[in-house]
């Protein structure tokens, strides 16, 4: 899936995420915001739209937006506005979208993603602004209607706004999951893409190389994974630079991406309704943020996963790469440090933990699709294992052994080594045994090593290790080997 | 300013409003006529002026705790309902 | 002396002291309910049933020692106040259908004080008109005279009270739907500082414009009911934290040496000579009673009318867009799509007048409009809002008339609607400023009541109540009652 972009072509895009804020109870009422309840359960009469029903802002999502401009070194506006976002549809129950307009709360951040040539690039933030979710409407189980759901109805949104400063597919994805490292280390979203809370549309137009002009961009809406997002966007790119090198030219509209069949279409049901009408919503008063609410949300912000990264380059001896790798959430981080505090630090000890993290135990979460809160060996664990490669208990390949019954079972390394007889066999005496049985053995191919046939010697370190059912330490091993095939 | 019947349409469209054959020359009248005059307005000088949303000025939004108050009364509030089917409101179809 | 003809102050005293029950009185309005509500048309829904419960348990808590100062005192609600289980229309066939879930905040504080709810009363279809003739359930008569308005678009509790079928009712104002109302039926009708009652509840016609209050014969009246109903709302973010004064306590708070501030604007071209000289003759009482009377300019005020015809509907225009057909409210027969959902739902839901402003604020909210006619309103919103801050400096009450003139013909200004919005001119510059206003019968023109407006500074409700109360102290034109309901 190489998808260089055709020569003489330059792809921007701009994105626009809604991460859906942590909160407990909804932004403009106190009803649950929690996932995959009842159809309507959630849904009090404000969320509603009942008539005579009014809005209260909810602190803790205004925290949470102040939290992410510190974070993207923004501007926080000490006074914010709401505006109503006019629009009919069936899952917006009033009738218009509470959404800040001209004065949102957040203006001007950036974030540095890292490309793949191992540079570092500036990605503007436009704006970040307050606004409540839709509904949802259902489609199935009847007949030629739809069923609406307002239980999402005034989850609080975090709209991020991107400057159109993204080059390519690879360099929005990049963007998009620095922002979904960031909220979750802010603990402000969940992140959680299959079920909706942290969603992206891509902005995206294309233009002949050298021009200062931006193109007629299009909207690609509903993609819900990293996947689908890269996949999304290298389609439209395509598409776009078909049309115009087709002579035709690109009609400004939402796309929806369809991942089945791997395509975006146009969706026909939102070009009507454009003219928005937004005004300042007259049932809630301008937001004062005052510097007092601003630094102690400040004094909330946890090491920001650049500074962590940074840091573990530094203190850990890592490469940049696997710095990012392993401050991709702050689970992972956390989980690193401990393995590492726990085998006493030292750069060797950082780098045996930081390839085991990056390696099996990643692997293994995968596999299962588990969480590090839930993973079967913790980090205590882990470095019960390590500690035995260190004092050469094992070898790093009885050890992957070792762990993997450690997962299976959730039990300590020690015990998985006793019980299995795998500890390391370092007594030079039954290796030289060993050594002496396997050559016993295999005359032919001794004579033939003698004879100049050096690639021999790899065939009995095999036959040896056999012999030890592996436990054989590497090094004597070889040392030994080297020593008795010389011959006498 | 003076609407045509083809503008009066197009707000009423936006607004999701039918309006009969019958009463789309009355509503061009008077909406021609309320806009007419509302523009005495444009003789007012309001360079340097700031807008006025709101009658409470200096007052700011109020903001509440985080906390969860409601329970689940959708039997009730969907007693208001006009078709209801699973505890979904239904309409007809959405195409997207 | 008859139980109707007492003032709210007199029934409550005579509760307590238990000259009658509640339950007695309660019998006693819901009879001349049943005997006049039928030419008059004030009430859309008469509870009945809940009245008389709701009067027992007054009478009940009354005998165990629980009973507050408004316990088993009747009254009713405009009918744009939710009632939990209770029809509430509106005024509309949009909301014929409609009962509400739960009950608003003025609705609840005035039942938690023991008062007895009689009924929903008729109103300009969703606050929408200043003659009571945009209700679906048709046009409120005025009690002096069947064949003339009662005002809007509170009209049926401004009709119901001049007519004594009760002896209090709440409304709502958005450009002068107390006010007006209870000049052209010659009682009395606060509409407070905006923030002061809570909104909750209330459906809304224009957000920033609304604010609800009081009809009722007196402002003696006015002050005991509106303690009950004002204060701080946490539900509602506009509502404002500010104590509430004791009103009644305040009343007997003398106007010597208070200013009062003639608007000049508002004696222009336009006001009624009769009407005028009503006023002023009251002005001159006010003088008699030792207030300090001076001249005052406010020169942006008549621009009020237009800045409020982009405002109001533009606001409105938002505000209705919730009674799409899907959750609550009418819903067209066999919708063929989405689209023919709305449009049908809300083109059969709502009456001319409402479709009117809809589109009107549509209009002046959409691309390209938006500055001329929007944001061009609200800057001479700011105009009209330091005129009165500079007045107020120098000032402690403006006065002036509350109507350009009496009740007119049912009928007469129902097809030019700019006729209809100018009977507002004096009412609505108070809404766009948020001040507290009333109006108070001065006298009569025929047999057809005027009323004078008194406008106070933002939480200056005492001081218009008690300038109000000091001039009914003296003039009886608030205790006479229309021929057939004394």
């Amino acid at each position: 899936m190489s998808q260089a972009v055709r020569e003489g072509w330059e792809v921007v895009i701009g994105l626009e995420i809604h991460a859906q804020l942590a909160t407990t109870s909804k932004i403009f009422s106190g009803s649950a915001t929690a996932y995959g309840a009842a159809p309507n359960s959630q849904a009090n009469l404000v969320d509603l739209g009942y008539p005579g029903t009014l809005p209260v802002l909810n602190r803790e999502a205004v925290r949470m937006a102040v939290k992410f401009g510190l974070a993207t070194g923004a501007t926080i506006a000490p006074r914010s506005i709401f505006a109503r976002k006019n629009y009919f549809y069936p899952d917006l129950p009033k009738g218009y979208q509470i959404s800040q307009y001209e004065r949102p709360v957040v203006e001007d951040g950036s974030l540095e993603i890292l490309l793949e040539d191992g540079t570092k690039k500036t990605i503007g933030i436009t704006r970040a602004h307050l606004e409540e979710d839709a509904g949802k409407s259902l489609h199935e189980g009847l007949a030629n209607a739809s069923g609406i759901d307002l239980n999402r109805a005034g989850t609080p949104l975090l709209e991020i706004v991107s400057e159109p400063d993204l080059r390519s597919a690879k360099e929005a994805i990049a963007y998009l999951k620095k922002v979904h490292t960031l909220v979750r280390y802010l603990e402000i979203c969940d992140g959680n893409m299959q079920e909706g809370s942290f969603r992206c549309d891509a902005n995206v137009s294309v233009r002949r190389i050298g021009r200062t002009e931006f193109g007629t961009r299009c909207e690609i809406k509903n993609v819900n994974s990293f996947r689908f997002v890269e996949k999304a966007i290298n389609f439209e790119v395509e598409r776009q630079i078909d049309v115009l090198e087709g002579g035709g030219s690109i009609v400004q509209e939402t796309r929806l991406y369809d991942s089945a069949k791997d395509e975006t279409r146009s969706m026909r049901s939102k070009e009507q309704a454009n003219d928005y009408r937004y005004f300042p919503d007259p049932d809630l008063l301008p937001v004062t943020i005052t510097p007092a609410f601003v630094d102690e949300v400040r004094a909330t912000l946890p090491e920001l996963p650049d500074e962590k990264a940074g840091r573990f380059a530094l203190h850990y001896g890592l490469s940049a790469y696997d710095a990012g790798v392993l401050t991709a959430s702050r689970e992972l981080a956390d989980y690193y440090e401990a393995v590492v505090r726990a085998l006493g630090g030292g750069g060797a000890a950082a780098k045996l933990a930081a390839n085991w993290v990056m390696g099996d135990f990643s692997a293994f979460l995968n596999r299962d699709g588990l969480e590090i809160a839930t993973a079967r060996v913790p980090a205590a664990g882990l470095a019960g294992l390590l500690r035995r490669i260190q004092d050469e208990t094992i070898s790093g390949k009885i050890a992957k052994e070792v762990f993997e019954r450690m997962w299976a079972e959730a039990c300590e390394a020690d015990a998985v080594i006793e019980a299995r007889g795998l500890k390391q066999i370092t007594d030079s005496g039954a290796i030289e045994a060993a050594i002496a049985a396997v050559m016993a053995a295999n005359p032919k191919q001794l004579a033939e090593y003698r004879a100049g046939k050096d690639k021999l010697f790899g065939f009995f370190v095999g036959q040896t290790m056999k012999a030890t059912e592996g436990k054989a330490n590497p090094a004597q091993l070889n040392e030994l080997l080297k020593k008795l095939l010389g011959g006498p | 300013m003076s609407l045509s019947r083809r503008d009066v349409e197009g707000i009423a469209h936006l607004a999701r409003l039918e309006i009969t054959e019958g009463e789309l020359p009355v509503y061009v009248d008077s909406l021609s006529k309320i806009l007419s005059f509302v523009e005495q307005l444009n003789a007012v000088d309001t360079q340097a002026v700031e807008p006025m949303a709101h009658p409470l000025e200096g007052e700011t939004q109020r903001l509440r705790p985080d906390a969860v108050t409601e329970t689940d009364q959708h039997a009730k509030f969907q007693g208001n309902a006009p078709l209801v089917a699973q505890a979904l409101y239904v309409v007809p179809k959405v195409i997207e | 002396m008859s139980l109707h003809t007492r003032s709210l102050a007199e029934l409550a005293a005579g509760l307590r002291a238990k000259e009658f029950s509640a339950v007695e009185l309660t019998r006693h309005f819901l009879a001349r309910i049943e005997q006049a509500n039928a030419g008059l048309n004030a009430f859309v829904t008469v509870t009945a049933e809940r009245a008389l419960a709701d009067a027992a348990r007054a009478d009940a808590a009354r005998a165990a020692g629980r009973a507050g100062p408004l316990s088993g005192v009747p009254l009713a609600h405009k009918d744009i106040f939710c009632t939990d289980g209770i029809k509430t229309s509106c005024g509309s066939r949009m909301l014929d259908n409609f009962v509400a879930p739960y009950d608003a905040t003025v609705v609840e504080r005035l039942a938690a004080a023991g008062t007895v709810l009689l009924g929903k009363t008729n109103m300009d279809e969703f606050a929408m008109g200043s003659s009571n003739e945009t209700s679906y359930y048709g046009p409120v008569r005025n009690p002096w005279d069947p064949a003339t308005v009662p005002g809007g678009s509170s009209g049926g509790s401004a009709a119901a009270v001049a007519a004594r079928l009760v002896p209090v009712a709440t409304g709502t104002d958005t450009g002068g739907s107390i006010r007006q109302p209870a000049a052209l039926v010659g009682i009395s009708g606060i509409k407070p500082t905006y923030g002061r009652v809570s909104r909750y509840g209330m459906i809304a016609f224009a957000s920033s414009l609304d604010q609800g209050g009081v009809l009722a014969p007196s402002a003696e009246d006015c002050a005991l009911l509106l303690g009950a109903m004002a204060g701080f709302d946490p539900r509602d973010s506009t509502s404002v934290d500010v104590p509430v004064p004791d009103y009644a306590a305040g009343l007997a708070t003398s106007l010597k040496g208070v200013k009062l501030g003639v608007l000049k604007e508002f004696f222009s071209a336009g006001l009624d000579a009769a009407t005028g000289a009503r006023v002023e003759a009251a002005i001159a009482q006010l003088r008699a009673l030792g207030a300090d009377v001076v001249e005052v300019s406010c020169p942006n005020l008549p621009l009020s009318v237009p800045t409020y015809y982009v405002v109001a509907p533009a606001e409105c225009s938002s505000n209705l867009s919730r009674f799409d057909g899907v959750r609550f409210g009418h819903r067209c027969q066999g919708p063929k799509d989405l689209l023919d959902l709305y449009k049908r739902s809300r083109g059969e839901g709502f009456g001319a007048e409402v479709k009117r402003r809809i589109m009107t604020g549509t209009y002046v909210l959409s691309a390209g409009y938006y500055d001329a006619y929007y944001l061009k309103a609200q800057k001479v919103r700011s105009l009209i809002n330091a005129d009165f801050r500079r007045a107020f400096a120098e000032v402690d009450l403006l006065v002036g008339p509350t109507s350009p003139t009496p009740a007119f013909a049912i009928g007469a200004k129902v097809d030019d609607p700019i006729t209809m919005y100018l009977n507002d001119i004096y009412t609505i510059g108070a809404n766009l400023a948020g001040l507290p206003a009333m109006s108070v019968p001065c006298g009569f023109v025929g047999n057809l009541p005027v009323g004078l407006q008194l406008i106070g500074p933002h939480f200056g409700e005492a001081r218009v109540l008690a300038a109000a109360h000091a001039y009914q102290c003296e003039t009886d034109f608030h205790r006479r009652l229309p021929a057939g309901f004394a």
